[in-house]
């Protein structure tokens, strides 16, 4: 059975948000449950292993590499700097000595009397993890990191790129279906979090970036745009590594896109607070999307819901009936909003010959009626 | 459980389940007179991930589904009730699974295009998403390749490396990279990382000493034991075997399943395999398998009895669309379509497909250029198909004045497409196409086959129910294979050769019922479909012209029976060596409507 797709991405005014913050390898956290923490506050820090040098002893001494674990003037686990001896050999009847340097300070880690080769590693490197969301330590995993607890407003976006930041909102559209432009940009808007309409082109992007812009939050831009951005065509969709200067957040999708009345209305009632933004993305196993949080805002409520970072699809996705505001996701009508006046049970044959499950939608903008598969449309809250 | 279900004489009913990554569909196949035949298909959400935690639950949903369907019972609460008593429960259970991201591997060798190479083929052929291909002259240094092992959390590792005699320090030098690194494995925290160790025979205490009190090692046969001869069959039985003891025994439920089924869980792909495989066996031809999904596509080939498969991670119709456009270029893309398109608006489009990837197309327009997207896929996944099932590198052989001018060399690609006898495509947008000759089309163009081949579609993707069901009962599983499975097309007549257009290249006669029996004759660039009866075989007689070849020689006639299909026969006299589009855009697009139009490949002129 075909479902009305909806991709469950969350716009609410409240909600309890948790966000766990983890280090790569075990380490020494910071905070304690509890503690009251900003976004730029480090919870927990941790170093990783340095690289490893391997260094050949055997051919550099010309020694059988059973007999190089005897050359070592170092012991393994002793540090040494660059330039220090680490194995000495000798040769030409015992008068030349021969000794092999340490290529960069670290640690002596192995030998190995059956490659003759010596393992160097490097000094580690260290490692901190944010909060991210200013709010309270709810939970401490041991030696591992924290879980930060905010109550505040969260909307996701279908599409992100760039990592983690946070500054101040600041709504630079007039409405949510006008574009970006460049001229509403100033030197004002260096460290926020720029709130656009419909779409931003790549020039005004690269305006926001120039005027050092934290995250610029649009309904839509263009693949081409995206490209020259990443300076590649984006073939899978993880994203959130890139180092660009800024964070992306498309609320609606690719192109020009109105974006929903509901976000743009959210996102405006906030201006001048503080969010944080994260251009994350993984479309797929575990279907990660940008997100913008605006933490201490809404009140505590009965229905304010716990949100993890981690949503699956299906979150979110409320049936489809007679009446409900939709948008259609796919041409010939992308990114047309109506109400739907009736759900056909059978199939239906599209112009492809396909047979599907289709709805009639009336069109919000000129009242124009159309045969849509319902596996075309999202459902938009009023 | 009974033993009597491995007497497969007694065996009347059979239950397959294949636990997808989203889905677990069930399919029910029963004894009706002589031969088995499916008999419902049902399915239900995969409950592998949170909040169920528990395979098992999406198997029985399915089963529930197939239930009612079938109006019967097979279940006797949360059990499935085995053998079959009266009308109540199924003589046989297997499974496949490809849940949770299905197997993903490491695996490394000494020398890349080497015992690289065969350690990548043995994990592929073993059902398994291969990360990453680590050697020691792969062109990283230690510290990059020990950092890439840390940052992947595979399944398991396979370590192969030297033949047997060979040198043992290199292979040493591998072990300690690998214990530098102390990979973890992806499920669990809680156990070792299991390796397999399938390398020169004399470095096998080394690598014991080296890595079995860090890791959960197992040693087999070496997979290269010499350069000439490869070995993988030890290796692969060991990657299933571990999948099952350490991959699966960690997956929410899993341990549950296993006890259900009499027989071994299988990663999908590998169960895919081996129906391919039984397929090629039984015909005594030459076979290839093409999976399309949105995220990955699978290519299964049987050359010379030699089995290969691979699986392209990010070529497929949605999650990786995108990565279709950025690995084939827009041109290659728009080179099928026969209308004028906005490039920034494609590239829109695509993106919107990726991030929303359950849209259909609702305009006839829209269909063409997903069918477009569609063929470069194919093609690229067939390509990278071709550059790993190859015959061993490094091998001496002896060369005649012929291989030198013919190219040919150790390491040259075994998929021969003028050998090849059955092309099979499944996936959404093959097995869904609204008209099979879109179907049909797509594969011409992408594989471009040479010679005759058949084309078929399996309908409803049940090729890893019935590959497992192969290694206990082959004769069921080949029977509904053929009856329920799949969709035969016809066939494809390609000559090989290049000519001017309008020049005569090929006439082909149809005997027999159904076929018109008149000789027909082709010209240089056309496309032509000439009708086959939907079931039984005709002959077909084919003569080429001097300078094109079918495969018995140039100008040589050729005689074969065709089995029918859907489609019919088409005759692609668009050349081959090279297979050349019109560059002139006003050019492309007439030819490009010409072909649809001897297909009658859409409802209207587009």
């Amino acid at each position: 059975m075909a479902h009305a797709y909806t991709p469950g991405l969350r716009v609410t005014g409240h909600a309890v948000i948790r966000r766990e913050r983890r280090l790569p390898l075990k380490g020494e956290v910071l905070a304690r449950i509890g503690d009251a923490v900003d976004a730029d506050t480090v919870v927990a820090r941790t170093e990783l292993p340095g690289n490893v040098q391997t260094i050949n002893v055997a051919s550099r001494l010309a020694l059988d590499p059973a007999r190089v674990p005897d050359s070592l003037v170092a012991p393994v686990g002793s540090a040494v700097a660059k330039g220090d001896a680490i194995a000495e050999g000798k040769s030409l009847f015992g008068l030349m000595k021969q000794r092999v340097e340490a290529p960069v300070a670290g640690t002596i880690e192995s030998v190995s009397p059956v490659t003759g080769q010596v393992i160097l590693r490097e000094a580690p490197i260290p490692v901190e993890v944010h909060a991210y969301v200013r709010g309270t330590v709810a939970e401490v995993i041991e030696g591992e990191g924290v879980v930060v607890e905010a109550v505040g407003a969260l909307i996701q976006g279908i599409f992100g790129v760039g990592g983690e930041t946070f500054g101040p909102l600041r709504i630079a559209a007039a409405a949510p279906d006008e574009e970006l432009a460049a001229a509403r940009l100033s030197a004002e808007h260096r460290g926020a979090v720029v709130v656009g309409g419909s779409y931003v082109s790549y020039a005004t992007l690269m305006r926001a970036r120039e005027l050092g812009v934290a995250a610029v939050v649009v309904g839509g831009f263009d693949d081409g745009g995206l490209k020259r951005l990443l300076g590649r065509d984006l073939g899978v969709a993880i994203t959130g590594a890139e180092d660009l200067g800024l964070t992306l957040v498309l609320t609606e999708g690719f192109g020009r896109i109105r974006m929903a009345d509901r976000t743009w209305r959210l996102l405006a009632a906030h201006e001048g607070r503080q969010a944080s933004v994260s251009g994350a993305t993984q479309i797929r196993a575990g279907v990660l999307r940008p997100e913008i949080v605006i933490p201490g805002v809404g009140e505590r409520s009965g229905d304010a819901t716990s949100v993890g970072r981690r949503e699956t699809a299906s979150d979110g996705g409320a049936g489809i009936e007679i009446g409900s505001l939709l948008r259609v996701i796919r041409e010939p009508f992308f990114g047309r909003i109506g109400r739907v006046t009736a759900l056909p049970a059978e199939l239906q044959p599209l112009e492809t010959e396909a047979r599907v499950r289709v709805m009639e939608v009336e069109f919000a903008d000129d009242g124009a009626r159309a045969i849509v598969p319902r596996a075309n449309v999202e459902r938009i809250e009023d | 459980m009974d033993p009597r279900p491995f007497d497969t004489a007694h065996i009347r009913s059979i239950l397959a389940t294949d636990c997808g990554s989203t889905t677990t569909k069930a399919i029910l196949i029963e004894r009706r007179g002589d031969a088995f035949r499916l008999i419902v298909r049902g399915e239900a959400p995969t409950t592998v991930e949170a909040p169920f935690e528990d395979v098992t639950r999406g198997v029985l949903n399915a089963v529930r589904e197939v239930e009612e369907l079938a109006g019967r019972r097979i279940l006797d609460g949360d059990r499935i009730v085995s053998p079959q008593t009266a009308d109540v429960g199924v003589d046989l259970y297997v499974s496949t699974s490809s849940a949770g991201g299905g197997l993903q591997m490491t695996v490394s060798g000494l020398v890349l295009q080497m015992t690289g190479e065969s350690a990548q083929r043995a994990a592929l052929g073993a059902g398994a998403i291969v990360m990453d291909v680590i050697a020691l002259n792969d062109g990283r240094r230690p510290h990059e390749k020990i950092r890439r092992l840390r940052q992947l959390r595979p399944d398991m590792i396979l370590l192969s490396g030297g033949t047997d005699g060979g040198d043992v320090r290199r292979v040493a030098e591998m072990a300690e990279i690998l214990l530098a690194a102390d990979p973890r494995a992806r499920l669990g925290a809680g156990y070792q990382l299991p390796v397999i160790y399938a390398g020169n025979k004399d470095a096998a205490g080394v690598v014991r000493e080296t890595l079995a009190e860090k890791t959960a090692l197992s040693v087999v046969p070496n997979l290269r034991p010499a350069m000439e001869r490869e070995n993988l069959g030890p290796a692969r039985d060991a990657i299933h075997e571990l999948f099952m003891e350490h991959v699966m025994a960690h997956a929410p439920g899993y341990k549950k399943l296993m006890t259900w089924s009499p027989v071994p869980i299988m990663p999908t792909p590998g169960a895919v395999g081996i129906i391919i495989e039984a397929i090629a066996r039984r015909d005594g031809r030459s076979v290839v398998g093409v999976d399309i999904g949105g995220a990955t596509t699978d290519v299964f080939s049987v050359f010379g009895g030699v089995f290969n498969r691979t699986v392209s991670a990010n070529l497929g119709m949605s999650y990786s669309v995108s990565n279709v456009m950025a690995e084939a270029g827009l041109a290659n893309i728009l080179r099928w379509v026969p209308f004028a398109v906005d490039e920034e608006d494609l590239r829109n489009r695509v993106k919107n497909k990726m991030i929303r990837p359950t849209t259909i197309p609702q305009t006839l327009e829209d269909l063409v250029i997903e069918q477009a997207i569609a063929r470069e896929a194919l093609r690229l996944a067939f390509e990278q198909h071709k550059a790993l099932a190859v015959g061993l590198k490094g091998v001496q052989t002896e060369r005649t004045i012929s291989d030198i001018m013919s190219q040919s060399a150790s390491g040259a690609t075994l998929v021969d497409l003028l050998d090849l006898g059955l092309l099979v495509g499944s996936g959404g947008v093959l097995s869904h196409a609204p008209r099979r000759a879109q179907a049909a089309l797509m594969m011409i163009d992408a594989f471009l086959p040479e010679g005759l081949t058949h084309l078929a579609v399996d309908s409803i993707f049940m090729a890893p129910q019935l590959g497992v069901l192969s290694t206990v009962h082959e004769a069921a599983a080949t029977q509904v294979f053929e009856h329920d499975c799949l969709v035969r097309l016809g066939a494809v007549l390609a000559p090989i050769g290049a000519g001017r257009a309008g020049q005569s290249c090929v006439t082909v006669e149809v005997r027999g019922p159904g076929g018109s029996g008149a000789p027909v004759r082709i010209a240089y660039g056309e496309l032509v479909l000439l009708p086959l009866p939907e079931e039984g075989v005709v002959r077909v007689v084919a003569t080429p012209e001097r300078g094109f070849d079918l495969g018995a020689g140039k100008g040589k006639p050729l005689e074969a029976e065709v089995t029918g299909g859907v489609v019919g026969l088409i005759v692609d006299a668009r050349g081959r060596r090279p297979f050349a589009l019109p560059d002139a855009p006003a050019a492309r697009i007439a030819k490009l409507k010409q072909w649809h139009a001897a297909l009658g490949l859409y409802a209207r002129d587009i």
